[in-house]
């Protein structure tokens, strides 16, 4: 038996067999082969994959979209077997003596540079096709899997750490639990894995080998605890806790269809956080009252390309249509610092996570905006163009649609007061507005325990926010990973935050909490702790 | 052996889809499809090397069709450029 101990970042206990995320290569291995004939036929055999799991794709598209969508991949599919681009890794591989992913690295290279210089935008833009099929020929040769995960099982995944996009592809039937070398907290694995209501333990370093790879591992997210090959006891007893915790989930099942009142009477909305149209059933099946925070990015970091308006027109008329007559608040897009997009070719940043992101993009970039922004002066005469052009083409829209922002800097809630007069709702990310109020990287895992969205700087950052937004009939909600802690749902009360929204399955426990508080007893005492001298976080 | 002249109308010439629908109709038959424009020629089941010719709208192309079942194949390939290109 082997134990790890690392932070546990999302509650539950799993066990499963543990198996390695597959990356793609960046670089990719040249060297000279002396087996012409066996090279030839590995490069064929991984061609022949790359064709099947093309016509996959196509039947795929065809079902869910009709023949048009799936003509993509069958094009792509022509690509592959093409005769000149064959010949030419032919020639690379039995002429050259080149290993067959280097010579479809040189082919494509080739081959899109054909498609490159055309003098044809349509043609020159092929050049992607190009490198997109060979990558998937090149990604078979090296042993990479799509989505990175191929296992018949359910396993506990485990990475050095994720990338956002990474995270929006996995194959979340697969996942059991999640264990990282790196990674905080406030990181994209762990909030998945809060959503999907799943363990996850960050933070293990080298402790976890590749070796142990595929050996049977239990992972405890309230201890952080991450068994291989398990003893009889240590296994009992962490079954026994897994039972334990599925009762209390039944326990709070029970407070479905219940209010999110205090004792004393006062009522707090409960709203979800969502990356994506399929999330949903989850909110629903937890209870949640509305959605506080539909992450759009995710919408983004999905294509290899910008989306287009239908599309996103789509997703949110989903989302909207399955949440019936509950509350839906669109976050515009948010990408930029940990968030990165390949075809957004954001120049590289010395400090990301002030720099280019966000709103910041939009407002430069108004092609973006267009198809999906709104926020303050910028934003909302931008949004009153686009209402001007829907009436010039007769489309017709909801014109009572509120307008919020986040408050996610602390210029935001300083100036408060004066924004509190230009939109209906404040969104309060405490992610974003602890890093930077604390001026504290939440990315940098050696910064952590610093990272303390406790601090009474935070918090009375929150309760001025609050007083100016109710001054002017504004409402306030907290959609950070916060708003789930139920060591702050009293402050939250106290200050008169009007909805936390959290992840699904925080709901159910959030509301409990709710239930359990008498605001009138607490009220004084919170208020005074964020300006006592005492409190010397 | 038979061939047909044919003017580009569709505004972005021969693209990926239809070049692909192309490869597609022209398998359907054993004769060989050459697509010629100028002094370039390629075998039309090539389709990268058939986009790489850079076809665009008001080009002239000669398609030429040479094979056991060339009749039926150029009665079909025409009904094609013309409802595609």
């Amino acid at each position: 038996m082997i134990s790890i101990q690392g932070k546990g970042v999302s509650t539950g206990v799993a066990m499963g067999p543990l198996y390695y995320y597959q990356r793609a290569k960046s670089t990719i291995r040249r060297y000279e082969v002396a087996d012409i004939e066996a090279e030839w036929n590995r490069f064929k055999a991984a061609q022949a994959k790359a064709i099947e799991q093309l016509g996959a794709l196509a039947d795929k598209a065809r079902e869910e979209a009709g023949d048009d969508a799936a003509m993509l991949f069958e094009t792509h599919q022509m690509m592959a077997e093409d005769m000149d681009y064959e010949e030419a890794i032919e020639g690379l591989i039995k002429e050259s003596l080149l290993n067959a992913e280097a010579a479809v690295t040189d082919t494509a290279a080739q081959f899109a540079d054909m498609f490159a210089q055309m003098d044809d935008s349509y043609m020159q833009a092929r050049a992607a096709d190009v490198k997109d099929v060979s990558g998937r020929i090149i990604g078979i040769l090296t042993g990479v899997v799509q989505g990175g995960i191929d296992s018949p099982v359910p396993v506990i995944l485990a990475a050095d750490d994720l990338a956002p996009s990474e995270t929006v592809q996995l194959d979340k039937s697969k996942i059991l639990g999640f264990v990282t070398e790196g990674g905080s907290g406030s990181s994209h694995t762990a909030i998945l894995a809060r959503t999907m209501g799943i363990p996850a333990i960050i933070g293990v370093g080298d402790q976890l080998k590749p070796e142990y790879e595929g050996r049977e591992v239990i992972v405890d997210g309230s201890t952080g605890a991450v068994v291989v090959d398990a003893d009889e006891s240590t296994r009992s007893m962490l079954m026994a806790k897994r039972e334990e915790q599925l009762k209390r989930q039944k326990l709070l099942e029970e407070l479905k269809g219940k209010e999110n009142v205090t004792r004393d009477g006062q009522k707090i909305k409960v709203f979800c956080n969502i990356g994506n149209p399929e999330d949903v059933p989850v909110v629903l099946s937890n209870d949640g009252g509305g959605i506080g925070l539909f992450r759009s990015e995710f919408l983004y970091l999905n294509c290899s390309d910008y989306p287009t308006e239908d599309y996103q027109f789509e997703a949110y008329k989903k989302v909207l249509s399955d949440m019936g007559d509950k509350e839906v608040v669109i976050r515009t897009l948010d990408i930029g610092a940990d968030k990165q997009i390949d075809y957004f070719e954001l120049p590289k940043e010395e400090n990301p996570a002030m720099g280019n992101r966000a709103l910041r993009i939009c407002l430069n970039r108004p092609e973006i905006l267009v198809t999906s922004v709104w926020e303050v002066k910028e934003a909302r005469k931008m949004c009153e163009l686009v209402k001007k052009e829907l009436t010039e083409e007769g489309k017709p829209f909801a014109d009572d649609v509120q307008i919020g922002i986040m408050i996610e800097t602390p210029a935001a809630a300083v100036m408060s007061d004066r924004l509190a007069k230009l939109v209906d709702f404040f969104s309060c990310g405490t992610n974003d507005l602890t890093q930077y109020t604390l001026a504290c990287d939440r990315q940098n895992n050696d910064l952590g325990r610093f990272f303390n969205p406790h601090h009474p700087a935070v918090l009375r950052l929150l309760k001025m926010v609050c007083d100016n937004a109710h001054k002017n009939g504004v409402w306030v909600g907290i959609c950070g990973e916060l708003g789930a802690d139920l060591d702050l749902t009293e402050t939250f009360l106290s200050i008169g935050i009007d909805e936390l929204s959290v992840s699904p399955r925080a709901v159910l426990p959030l509301r409990q909490k709710i239930r359990e508080v008498t605001v009138s007893e607490v009220k004084e005492k919170v208020l005074a702790d964020l300006f006592s001298d005492e409190n010397t976080i | 052996m038979k061939s047909f002249e044919y003017v580009i109308t569709d505004p972005v010439g021969i693209h990926a889809r239809p070049a692909g629908i192309l490869v597609k109709e022209i398998k359907k038959y054993a004769s060989t499809v050459t697509v010629a424009k100028g002094e370039k020629s390629v075998n039309a089941l090539k389709l990268m090397a058939l986009m790489g010719m850079g076809i665009k709208q008001g080009d002239t192309v000669k398609v030429t069709v040479d094979g056991a079942d060339e009749d039926t194949a150029f009665a079909a390939i025409q009904d094609f450029f013309k409802n595609n290109f």
